[in-house]
């Protein structure tokens, strides 16, 4: 896959394949074109040339078969995007009803229980301002996982918030993956990185560098590169 | 003239009747079309983009009076006869729906980006995307434009009055022959159109309030 914002060439030939249930974080300097990747995956990005399948099936460039696959793949924003005219109940049964079509009631009742899940069941009638930063991120966690996504993208989730909440998203994360959840995940998070992910992709200026597990990659990387950026990350 | 108050309120008062019908019709009338032309404007579809582009450009750049000539003695030449009420209402909506259109434009441009991703992200449709999340935030930055649009469309009624209908100017031309008091005649509509436009600012700042967003 290849993605060009004018003149300048983002990602250089990526070739990426993610395993059900495979935890994958993306590496890289800011500029590295790992978020423009992970948005690439469900085509908030449009792609130059390139493929992109879910389970198979290759993910169309517009239209509402692409809106059909791509309520299967959830992603979470770092600057959150909850709806901001609705309650919390109502940013995650909106898409239940409206794309899947359950009924109010069923859409509710299931959003309970993910919210019981990420920890804020008393939450369900606050607005989105009315929650700190890492608890809007945990509602749009489960706005995501009340679509039954197939993959859940995470697009840098921890990096608006306040460092004390930063803990509790990341928890919710490790969660989603120790119960089987297929996630692509870009962090700054290297802790994080290196308990939860199954696998480590470095990115550099587009293209894949090194492909590894977490303690090859933060042990011994393979390459300059890759040596020079945990140099910058893991000093201070 | 004091012997003809009677005489003369009935005047103005079916002028202000027919004023606010006239503007009930047009602004409505452009706030529906306006909407459709702004979802044209923004819509993935780049042949419905041009048209919405193209209607606003048309409409926004003919100067109403010119337009009213149009509609009201170009369409007869074209075989559509309408009640003259009627063609004047439509041609004062079709005008304005031009500028609601950009004001819809520049609402939905005010809602943040992220917004509409989450909700594309979620695998809601353009429309969707459009109906549930972009819209309903975007209603509170387009208030104020709108009572400025609905201001200048109730003022600009009176344009009407070239083409020959009775409205408040037209009244106003009317007592002008009769009692050879233009000044005194236009000042009494004067007080009317500010009245009605006074109350049309408040009501839109009362809208305002109710439909905040807080963020």
């Amino acid at each position: 896959m290849n993605k060009h914002f004018g003149e300048n060439h983002v990602l250089r030939d990526i070739d990426l394949d993610i395993h059900t249930g495979e935890v994958v974080v993306l590496l890289g300097a800011s500029g590295s074109g790992k978020s423009t990747l992970c948005r690439c995956v469900n085509r908030l990005e449009t792609v130059d040339s390139g493929l992109i399948s879910l389970a198979g099936v290759p993910l169309p460039d517009e239209g509402g078969e692409l809106a059909r696959l791509r309520a299967r793949v959830g992603m979470v924003f770092q600057s959150f995007n909850l709806f901001g005219h609705l309650s919390v109940l109502d940013n995650i049964t909106l898409a239940p009803t409206r794309v899947r079509g359950l009924s109010r009631h069923e859409a509710a009742e299931r959003a309970r229980q993910l919210l019981d899940r990420v920890g804020l069941a008393d939450k369900a009638d606050a607005r989105p301002v009315q929650l700190s930063g890492g608890q809007q991120q945990r509602v749009a966690i489960a706005r995501a996982l009340a679509m039954d996504p197939q993959v859940l993208l995470f697009d840098e989730p921890t990096s608006a918030l306040d460092p004390e909440t930063v803990g509790e998203v990341l928890d919710v994360m490790a969660g989603l993956a120790a119960d089987g959840m297929t996630m692509l995940v870009v962090t700054h998070e290297m802790g994080f990185a290196r308990r939860v992910a199954d696998r480590v992709v470095f990115l550099d200026e587009g293209r894949v560098r090194e492909t590894a597990t977490p303690d090859e990659f933060f042990d011994a990387p393979r390459t300059e590169r890759a040596r020079e950026f945990l140099s910058k990350v893991l000093s201070h | 003239m004091f012997t003809h108050v009677d005489a003369i309120a009935g005047q103005l008062g079916r002028g202000l009747l027919l004023t606010l019908a006239m503007t009930a019709l047009a602004f409505t009338g452009a706030v529906a079309v306006g909407l459709v032309v702004a979802v044209l404007r923004i819509c993935p579809v780049a042949p419905l983009r041009a048209f919405g582009a193209g209607y606003v450009t048309v409409f926004r750049n003919i100067p109403l009076l010119v337009l009213l000539v149009l509609f009201v003695f170009g369409l007869p030449d074209l075989g559509l006869l309408y009640p003259l009420f009627a063609t004047v209402s439509t041609a004062m909506a079709l005008y304005w729906a031009a500028f609601v259109c950009e004001v819809v434009r520049s609402g939905v441009r005010a809602v943040p980006r992220g917004q509409a991703e989450a909700a594309r992200a979620l695998g809601l449709g353009f429309g969707q995307c459009l109906r549930h999340v972009i819209l309903p935030q975007a209603v509170r930055p387009m208030v104020q434009p709108l009572g400025s649009i609905f201001i200048g469309c109730a003022l600009s009624t009176s344009l009407a009055a070239a083409v020959g209908v009775a409205e408040l100017t037209g009244q106003a031309e009317f007592l002008t022959l009769r009692y050879d008091q233009p000044l005194t005649s236009f000042a009494l509509t004067t007080v009317v159109y500010v009245a009605l436009t006074l109350t049309s600012g408040l009501v839109a700042g009362r809208v305002e309030r109710k439909v905040a967003v807080v963020r």
